[in-house]
């Protein structure tokens, strides 16, 4: 299990309780995150769970894909903690893991 | 429930010795008696090999999971032009349409790029309003208890504006944009839209040189934010070929143009067929954030995608050689109901209603499915506000065509 807190742009937090082992859209879309979408599921082929990853966090998250980092170049917005969370996968090491979403995601 | 498609045509379907099934028939599109072949091949032979058709030999794949498996693997499934491109009809080697679209990386990667911003977040919340004040201008300019064409009044209207804003194209002559958007598609023929193939070839060279003389006005100028000052700008556009540009071009109108076009038409049919989902709307407004992508898949404005091979490959237990041509038919996958959930109605509080085929997936998603969705957001929350109570008169006349999936023309009354 892992508490990961979502930030949207506008500053309102949402607090989700993750089982291990799902992506980490997968816990947001489970909890109706609002900016994470996840259209194609958890494949990698639609930059719709972009995240950005609080640098505390990074090297515990670990770094991009290939797939991941050709996604993302197409994306609005890409920083260098920018990641696809459905590429993420939760763990006990995420405990109190902070992302924040993108503006206008969706 | 395939509404058109009758008892008849879906016993004939099946009767039908297997390798003789072959969807890739425009007739069957125009008749919109498609479904039960796919019905078929989904149940049947969800990867299957059709030895001989107007298009040559081709694969067909049809359920929801086998087309992610292709559009997410471009290493092995390639959109290149020069291979036959993508869509079932082979890009024509005496006049190549180079477009990013049928490119694979890392040119396709580079000149995607230099479009995507126009689409991005930002820039659509300050297209918002435009796009906004012309909806309400179409639809106040309707009129009350006659016949009219909502293909040509209101889907046509809007969206041939919407692409005259994005390429700040001149205004009074918005109506060539969606002529080249529908020349470019067609396939030449006595009684067609164009009546010969040279003609055809003509009529976009006019395009071209259109809009040659706009770019050159734009390069010549500083950056603005529209598409051809974009291009004319950017680092891996400005060098581009004639050909080139001409490609990228037909790609932003045919993509910007015809897609959301048959989307507008195709949801106004979807809730004349499902009036009770329009009950459910009109009583809850919030439910249009599900409604949008619901009319998106239940449209499938472009019914399938092409690849080809370049590897040998095994898909759902079938081996696919290098060279193969390899359809991806969206139009089924989305009617798969072992990833959709009575796929074949129209449902606008689906639980997953974004898990859908109609933008693709992988490196070559519709660009601008944001603009898309926003647009068809953006009637239907006028159509709401005003409460119009719109109807489909008769059945819509349908596009010739197993790309192209849309309505020629669709007659209906506004009640008073």
């Amino acid at each position: 299990m892992a508490k990961i807190t979502f930030i949207e742009h506008n500053g309102t937090s949402h607090v989700v309780e993750a089982e291990n082992g799902v992506s980490v859209m997968r816990a947001a879309v489970d909890h109706n995150v609002p900016g994470i979408d996840g259209d194609c599921g958890g494949e990698c082929a639609c930059a719709t769970c972009h995240v950005y990853v609080e640098a505390a966090w990074q090297g515990v998250v670990g770094g991009r894909t290939e797939t991941e980092e050709t996604m993302l170049s197409f994306a609005a917005a890409t920083q260098d903690n920018s990641r696809l969370c459905c590429q993420i996968t939760v763990s006990d090491a995420l405990d109190g893991l902070v992302v924040h979403t993108p503006d206008g995601q969706h | 429930m395939n509404h058109v498609s009758t008892m008849s045509n879906r016993e004939s379907v099946w009767s039908l010795p297997l390798d003789l099934v072959s969807p890739a028939d425009p007739q069957l599109f125009k008749d919109n008696a498609h479904w039960a072949y796919f019905e078929r091949l989904r149940q049947e032979d969800p990867v299957h090999y059709t030895a001989d058709s107007e298009f040559g030999p081709y694969w067909s794949v049809t359920k929801y999971k086998d087309i992610m498996a292709v559009d997410t693997n471009h290493k092995v499934f390639s959109s290149l032009s020069t291979l036959g491109g993508i869509s079932i009809r082979d890009q024509r080697a005496d006049f190549p349409l180079p477009m990013f679209i049928a490119m694979d990386p890392p040119l396709h990667d580079e000149q995607r790029k230099v479009v995507s911003p126009i689409v991005a977040p930002g820039n659509l919340a300050i297209l918002e309003h435009t796009i906004r004040e012309r909806a309400i201008a179409i639809l106040d300019s309707l009129p009350r208890g006659e016949e009219f064409d909502w293909v040509d009044r209101v889907s046509i209207e809007l969206t041939t504006q919407m692409l005259a804003t994005l390429f700040d194209f001149p205004f009074h002559d918005r109506r060539k944009l969606t002529r080249w958007s529908d020349v470019a598609t067609t396939v030449a023929g006595p009684g067609g839209l164009v009546e010969t193939e040279e003609q055809r070839q003509q009529e976009l060279r006019e395009c071209a040189g259109y809009f040659m003389n706009l770019w050159n006005q734009r390069v010549n100028a500083p950056p603005t934010g529209d598409l051809i000052s974009m291009l004319a700008h950017g680092e891996s556009t400005r060098n581009m070929t004639p050909q080139e540009f001409l490609g990228n071009l037909i790609l932003l109108i045919v993509g910007g143009n015809d897609t959301t076009r048959n989307s507008l038409t195709g949801g106004l049919y979807a809730f004349s067929k499902f009036p009770e989902q329009y009950q459910k709307l009109r009583a809850n407004h919030d439910l249009l954030d599900s409604a949008i992508p619901e009319i998106i898949r239940w449209q499938t404005p472009l019914a399938h995608m092409r690849r080809t091979a370049v590897a040998d490959t095994v898909l759902g237990g079938k081996h696919i050689k290098a060279g193969d041509k390899v359809i991806m038919w969206y139009v089924s996958g989305n009617r798969d109901s072992e990833v959709i959930e009575r796929a074949d109605e129209f449902i606008i509080d689906r639980a997953r209603p974004r898990q859908h085929l109609s933008f693709g997936f992988g490196i070559h998603r519709c660009v601008g499915n944001r603009l898309a969705e926003m647009q068809l957001r953006i009637v239907w929350e006028e159509i709401l506000k005003r409460d119009l109570d719109i109807e489909v008169l008769a059945e819509p006349e349908r596009v010739l065509s197993t790309f192209i999936k849309g309505y020629l023309n669709m007659p209906v009354r506004i009640r008073n």
